[in-house]
């Protein structure tokens, strides 16, 4: 890293190229692809529908589901397939961040299942999830109080920096990797993780950096939207 | 639109299909676009109508099988992701989708498409295993065709990753130009049976009424190096002529889009 400039030759505050479609799975009752350089991930929503297993139906509200899953071809070495504790985890986050927008007391018992596939992966693929599977909910035609954008931020040897890449979260001199969530409208935090080391002037203006790259995302996400239903 | 199976039969009979289609005509378009995910050795999506599947090709070193101690090892896995399409479920691998994988593999391995033996690195040492993995995106039927397609695009698609002697390490940042030596190039195609009629390329409704399904994989030079039959009814003799026939008439029209 010199000065002003990152490994890829992007400015501490610049996302990589970004692209986002809304409808991409027919199938699906709501779907979205959202892509951040080479991280691309697919979500696909169904429901409301009918809850299975049983014991976990709710007869006061509908219960949001996620699965988050990496393609095994998406990355250097191979992926085994099948669940494992990092998706697990991912699959818990990604519902807490998005479950503050959703309101699923009209439909008791059922499940509302997102699932979050990584066709490719270049670092950031939680919040490329996320993002993705926002919108994919909106496109379900759920009520939503509002969006959520996500995106990672962190400190890269000594620079705060915005949507860190592979190379980037690699970086031999250390890397800390700090993905957030927001819903834009209030701007509070719905995802906040954080790996490395980090004061807390740098924690706080890393979030800062990263509410200001939420809200370009969340730009994106609106016009894909508009874009679907002209 | 929920139609039942004597719908679709008064239909079949006048030779005819939901969509407008003939009983033998697959749908349009069918695209296939490769290196879909440049961090795998080769990959491809290919869409047949509103199916779409993607399938990747990784790599790595490995010890051989005793049997075969000079040939490299193919692997095929297959998920039906319940992302493409409500009537698949998460939890360990379906039948179905074993099932797939499995059809596929068959009809990559026994066709002799990829050369094994030009993927020894060292006899009894070291040879490069493929691990082709096949996911569908969206199901509108006919996966079997979609995925074997897929796999074989991405096959054509995959190139070698440098293999580091001394480290003993593959290093997947880097592609060499070598493909992965392919050899033949077969082609699957499936033939539902639906009370006496005969149809390509089912679309996700049709299927659900299938009383039988034969996937046939086939050469260029007329050859048939696989069959998988499926369904419960059973076929005559002459179904399977028919269904032979059909499948050598497709060989061509989509061995041309890879």
């Amino acid at each position: 890293m010199t000065k002003n400039k990152r490994l890829d030759g992007r400015k501490f505050d610049e996302l990589r190229e970004m692209e986002a479609k809304v409808g991409v799975v027919k199938r699906a009752d709501g779907s979205a692809m959202f892509r951040i350089g080479k991280t691309k991930a697919i979500a696909a929503v169904y429901g409301p529908r009918a809850l299975h297993p049983t014991f976990m139906r709710n007869p006061k509200a509908g219960l949001l589901r996620c699965n988050y899953n990496m393609m095994s071809f998406s990355t250097g070495e191979r992926v085994r397939p099948g669940p494992s504790r990092r998706s697990k985890e991912i699959s818990l986050v990604t519902e807490n961040s998005l479950n503050p927008v959703l309101d699923l007391k009209e439909f008791p018992n059922t499940v509302v299942d997102v699932f979050i596939e990584m066709t490719q992966a270049d670092a950031g693929t939680r919040c490329a999830g996320i993002t993705a599977a926002a919108m994919a909910l909106a496109d379900a035609g759920l009520i939503m109080k509002d969006l959520v954008s996500s995106i990672s931020v962190g400190k890269v040897g000594k620079d705060i920096v915005v949507d860190l890449d592979k190379e980037e979260e690699d970086f031999e001199g250390g890397a800390t990797d700090l993905p957030i969530a927001m819903t834009p409208r209030d701007g509070n935090i719905t995802l906040l993780q954080m790996d490395g080391e980090i004061s807390k002037d740098e924690l706080v203006k890393a979030i800062e950096l990263g509410k200001e790259a939420c809200m370009k995302i969340f730009e994106l996400q609106k016009k894909a939207l508009k874009e679907n239903y002209k | 639109m929920i139609n039942t199976k004597e719908q679709i039969m008064t239909l079949l009979n006048k030779e005819a299909r939901l969509d407008n289609r003939k009983l033998d005509e697959y749908r349009k378009p069918i695209t296939i676009e490769t290196n879909v995910s440049p961090k795998a050795e080769g990959s491809a999506k290919v869409t047949i109508g509103e199916t779409i599947v993607v399938a990747g090709v990784k790599m790595d070193v490995g010890t051989p099988y005793s049997d075969n101690p000079d040939q490299g090892n193919l692997m095929v896995n297959a998920e039906l992701l319940p992302l493409s399409s409500p009537d698949f479920e998460s939890g360990p691998p379906s039948i179905g989708s074993i099932e797939l994988a499995r059809v596929v593999d068959r009809g990559i391995r026994e066709s002799k498409c990829i050369d094994l033996q030009k993927l020894c690195i060292k006899k009894e040492e070291k040879v490069w295993n493929i691990f082709l993995d096949i996911y569908p995106l969206n199901n509108a039927g006919n996966l079997f065709d979609a995925a074997a397609l897929a796999a074989l695009a991405a096959l054509k698609d995959a190139k070698i990753p440098e293999y580091d002697e001394k480290k003993e390490r593959v290093e997947y940042g880097k592609k060499t130009k070598k493909n992965v030596p392919l050899a033949k190039i077969p082609i699957s195609c499936t033939i539902l049976k639906i009370g006496d009629k005969l149809i390509v390329d089912p679309t996700d409704e049709e299927e659900k009424f299938m009383d039988a399904r034969l996937t046939v994989a086939t050469l260029d030079n007329g050859e048939i190096c696989a069959l998988q039959k499926g369904g419960k009814a059973s076929l005559s003799l002459e179904d399977i002529k028919s269904m032979v026939d059909i499948a050598l008439k497709k060989n061509k029209e989509l061995n041309k889009l890879l």
